[in-house]
């Protein structure tokens, strides 16, 4: 019993979802708007994020029915992927009316994707692993096919399928050869099987690693398993779109770390050239791509691939003891907590301008500096945190990642990052040129935010520039998180 | 309870952040944000005064030192401002260009009138931070937004190819800050400090050249695109030729100057070795910059490309000597030159110091001079609205004053006795030829190249000769009113240019005052390594 206390914020969550959905099925009638169903679930979520902070953040490590870590680590990535589906259902309340009758159904599987995410933070088990990537797989799913009456909606759906059910197979391929050769699926007890024998194990391991760090990469869009990402992103209802983007990518990062970290520590030295090299192709590719894009979504779609690559960086150069305070680990967790309202602030905007214009062409956006003047500043800030210009979040994600790589020595992967991010530039500044430099096509017509829109971009913008201003607070957690997880290893 | 001069830096520095939060709050009254911009400006401009006349000789290194204040602890990266000799005039230099580019954008900005003074003034608060930072973040965080601003103010308000020379501008730098960003690290990581003096004091990488060289080449690839120095400078003529008037003078008077700075500030005493190491490659680079500069500036048509190319050679001496002083920054270094031109250590020493004071001579006074030309040429450009050489012709009669003042700043860029050019290009020659003598006589070229392009483009081109109605028809005042010929300079251009053509004869005359400041952190840069040791 005194374990089921540990998981006070999934239970809230999915206290929550009942509960939208019983009054969604008692209650709804077609013409209502569904708001209730929207405050509801940033109320539980709300209460699922203090409930983090309260119980779980500044307590000694502590493992629930032996599968699922309480620790810093899990708590710093709860944290992050509760703020950003608060400020996404903020944000999201009108454009899902517009789109859709089944709002109750909606934000049910919104509340569930959370608790999904949520427990994928401090899985410890490579099968609870494994069921909860398929638990987030197939709510998302849902709801990346969520409007039916749109053909790109279904698309969106059907292709994460595809692909997704196919990762988890090959995924489930490796943790059963793991599972085959160190009788284990505890993370630890893998990483224990693995040091005492670790000449025997190498032929295994590998291919192993390689196989489970597939239905990963499919989740966290790296490449060479990125190519649902775009067309989901795109086809899939934005808020969505937003949190596949940024809060289901933190919580896919959170698994790659415990289990590479923990569970195939041993084995660092066989695995940081693969992950290097995933890192340099998912950047340079995502970059190469996200160049061409007129369709803004599209092109943060293609941004946040690449994003993934930077973050992988970080989980490339990994140390267990860094005396600089400048360590793979925090840097994945720092560029993660920057990342997500940098990135949810971004697809905010194009949420903003797709509801008003109803366009996702970057013509879109010519001239809305005159139209929109605080959404067109708050847009160039988060485009101008994702290229890693100082001040801001993002800076500092880039600043601790180059320096993990730095750190031990990996200047190429450096130098690739470098020249990435020139690339990445480019392309953020054509869409701040549409903004600022161009003249709009339909005339200077101011245009609406709605005020929780408006909120949720705000709440955005100042974490952007808090994070990148003055980070103590944030770097003090993520230490203490990077800390705890390397305690398990040894 | 903190002193003033405590706090003077922090007040200089953020001033122009309340200046631009003014212009947010000021509304739609055009009158009132022109106006309120260049008069809040005056306060830094008064106080950097302060500093020029406070900075105490007799004490020298960092002074007004706002002290290590806590901001990153965990990465020991704190608020830490200070300036020395090298930085004290550059940050009056900053402070007076901002002053009058505001003052003379009033008159000539029309459109979206709020963004550009909110920008402007952010602009002038990420350079100020550069010159003022003693901390590698603080010091990459101002380096880095100053780039932001300027995109704006060139793709906002700049000429017809505005947006290929704003992104231009942007991607070009960016590549040599992010070069920048992996050596600030590497260094961190060497010495446990972000801290820009004691970094230098714990000599990152000593002993290892490999290491000291990437480090250095990071750092150098920042530094050169932004000076820029030969061959990364090709951003710049698109860059200043489409950027708005006071955006070209603020870019050539002020931003090429930081990545010299940090030349001088961060690289030669944090990597004197490598810096002894890769020198020749310095001074080749220099060298090649003026003589190439110089020669690209004689083909152009376009008067505001001439000047800005102008910059790429000028900026060139400041290269030269750096380089020059670089080669002889270690004993071993020193002893060999000494050796290869039997000259004695002392000797080869001075002309050390000679050629950093001439390097930093040339900053200052490429600021003023190169300053008052992109002003001029803008002038030109209100009323003729082209650039295009062969468009004028015998203006010195249709209007001399215009044609007095054009007189003055020309002859200072080409280094005519009596003005401010002269005692730059006298001190870095001076100081190369006693270390490097080839590549200061292949330089030497470059000065013959500028007379020609400054006499005969210039010059002869615009203002001799007979008027001709018809080579250029579409005239207008600055206020945009069509008239038949061109007008001569009104009330704000000449308050705008006075300043600085008084600045060109004083220092021509007598450079001492101006010379001391750097002097005195030039001997100090070169005594600091000889003591490491």
């Amino acid at each position: 019993m005194n374990d089921l206390a540990l998981l006070v914020p999934e239970l809230i969550l999915f206290v929550g979802a009942l509960l939208v959905f019983s009054i969604d099925v008692a209650f709804a009638k077609d013409e209502e708007s569904g708001l209730s169903h929207a405050v509801l679930t940033v109320l539980f979520l709300l209460a699922a994020l203090i409930a983090v902070i309260l119980l779980q953040l500044h307590v000694e490590p502590q493992v629930a029915f032996s599968l699922l870590r309480i620790d810093a680590f899990a708590a710093f990535i709860k944290i992050t992927v509760y703020t950003g589906m608060i400020l996404i259902a903020i944000a999201s309340h009108s454009y899902m009316s517009e789109r859709t009758r089944n709002r109750g159904e909606f934000w049910t599987f919104f509340l569930m994707v959370s608790v999904a995410m949520s427990i994928l933070a401090g899985a410890s088990n490579l099968l609870l692993i494994y069921v909860t990537i398929e638990f987030l797989s197939i709510t998302s799913y849902m709801l990346a096919g969520f409007l039916r009456e749109e053909d790109r909606s279904n698309e969106a759906g059907l292709k994460y399928f595809l692909y997704g059910s196919v990762a988890s197979g090959v995924m489930l391929y490796g943790i059963s050869l793991l599972y085959g050769a160190t009788g284990s699926l505890d993370l630890e007890g893998i990483a224990q099987a693995l040091a005492t024998n670790a000449e025997t194990m190498g032929i295994v391991v590998l291919p192993a690693t390689l196989l489970a760090l597939a239905g990963l990469a499919f989740k966290a869009s790296l490449a060479p398993f990125y190519q649902w990402a775009p067309d989901t992103y795109d086809g899939s209802p934005t808020p969505v779109a937003t949190y596949l983007s940024t809060a289901s990518k933190a919580a896919a990062f959170a698994v790659l770390v415990r289990v590479f970290v923990v569970a195939l520590g041993p084995f660092q030295v066989d695995w940081v050239p693969v992950l290097a090299g995933l890192s340099i192709l998912t950047m340079t590719m995502g970059n190469l791509a996200a160049l061409r894009q007129s369709n803004v979504k599209r092109l943060m779609a293609y941004s946040s691939v690449a994003q993934a690559g930077y973050i992988l960086m970080g989980l490339a150069a990994v140390a267990s003891t860094a005396e600089s305070g400048i360590d793979g680990v925090n840097g994945v967790l720092i560029y993660l907590f920057a990342y997500l309202f940098t990135n949810v602030g971004a697809f905010l905007s194009v949420m903003a301008i797709e509801e008003r214009v109803g366009s996702l062409d970057i013509s879109a956006y010519y001239g809305l500096i005159r139209r929109a003047p605080g959404l067109a500043a708050m847009f160039t800030l988060f485009l101008i945190s994702l290229a890693g210009i100082p001040a801001t979040g993002g800076f500092l994600g880039k600043f601790f990642v180059f320096g993990a790589a730095i750190q031990h020595q990996y200047y190429w992967l450096a130098a690739a990052g470098l020249v990435n991010a020139a690339i990445a530039a480019f392309y953020y500044l054509r869409v701040v040129q549409a903004m600022f430099f161009r003249k709009a096509e339909t005339g200077e017509i101011a245009l609406e935010v709605p005020i929780p829109m408006q909120i949720s971009l705000t709440i955005c913008a100042l974490a952007t520039l808090w994070i990148g201003l003055y980070p103590s607070a944030v770097l003090d957690i993520a230490n203490t998180a990077s800390q705890q997880l390397f305690a398990v290893m040894f | 309870m903190e002193s003033f001069d405590q706090l003077v830096l922090t007040i200089i520095l953020f001033w122009p952040l309340v200046a631009s939060i003014f212009v947010l709050l000021a509304g739609d009254n055009e009158k009132l944000i022109k106006t309120g911009s260049w008069v809040l400006s005056l306060l830094p401009l008064a106080l950097s005064i302060y500093l020029l006349f406070g900075y105490d000789f007799q004490a020298g290194g960092i002074q007004f030192d706002t002290g290590q204040v806590e901001w990153i602890p965990q990465l020991n990266a704190s608020y830490h401002l200070g300036v020395d000799g090298l930085s004290v005039p550059l940050i009056f230099l900053t402070t007076l260009l901002s002053t009058l580019s505001l003052y003379y954008s009033t008159g000539v900005i029309r459109t979206r009138v709020k963004e550009y003074f909110f920008l402007f003034h952010l602009l002038q608060m990420s350079m100020l931070g550069v010159f003022m930072a003693l901390d590698y973040v603080l010091f990459y965080v101002f380096w880095e937004i100053s780039l932001v601003p300027m995109y704006f103010l060139i793709g906002i308000w700049g000429g017809e190819n505005r947006n290929y020379a704003a992104i231009k501008f942007f991607i070009y730098t960016l590549v040599g800050s992010v070069a920048m960003l992996l050596a600030i690290l590497g260094t961190f990581l060497a010495t446990g400090t972000f801290d820009i003096l004691e970094a230098a004091a714990a000599q990152p990488f000593a002993g290892n050249l490999t290491l000291a060289s990437l480090a250095f080449w990071g750092f150098f690839l920042g530094f050169a695109f932004k000076v820029p120095s030969f061959p990364f400078h090709t951003w710049l003529p698109d860059a200043h030729t489409e950027a708005p008037t006071a955006g070209s003078v603020i870019l050539a008077g002020v931003l090429l100057k930081l990545g010299a700075y940090g030349l001088l500030r961060i690289m030669l005493p944090t990597f004197p070795e490598a810096a002894v190491y890769w020198a020749p490659w310095l001074m080749a680079l220099g060298a090649i910059a003026i003589v190439y500069g110089a020669f690209v500036c004689v083909a152009q048509m376009d008067l505001k490309r001439l000047i800005a190319y102008s910059s790429v050679s000028h900026m060139g001496y400041v290269v030269l000597g750096i380089g020059a002083a670089a080669s002889v920054l270690t004993p071993e270094g020193l002893q060999r030159v000494a050796d290869l031109l039997k000259l004695s250590p002392e000797a080869v020493q001075d002309s050390a110091a000679m050629a950093i004071n001439g390097a930093t001579l040339q900053m200052f006074n490429h600021g003023i001079i190169t300053g008052a030309l992109f002003f001029l040429v803008g002038i030109i450009y209100e009323r003729a609205h082209t650039r295009r050489l062969d468009a004028f012709g015998g203006l010195g009669a249709k209007t001399p004053y215009f044609y007095g003042l054009m007189m003055v700043a020309g002859f200072a860029s080409l280094g005519l006795p009596g003005l401010a050019g002269f005692w730059a290009e006298f001190f870095t020659f001076r100081g190369a030829f006693g270390i490097a003598p080839y590549w200061a006589a292949f330089g030497t070229i470059g000065i013959i190249i500028t007379a020609v392009y400054i006499l005969w483009r210039i010059i002869q081109n615009v203002f001799l000769g007979k008027y001709d109605p018809s080579r250029h028809t579409h005239w207008t005042t600055v206020d945009g009113k069509p008239v038949d010929g061109p007008t001569d300079v009104v009330f704000f251009e000449k308050v705008t240019l006075w300043p600085l053509i008084a600045g060109m004869i004083l220092i021509g005359i007598y450079p001492t005052p101006l010379v001391q400041y750097f002097n005195h952190s030039a001997r100090e840069l070169l005594a600091f390594i000889q003591n490491l040791t």
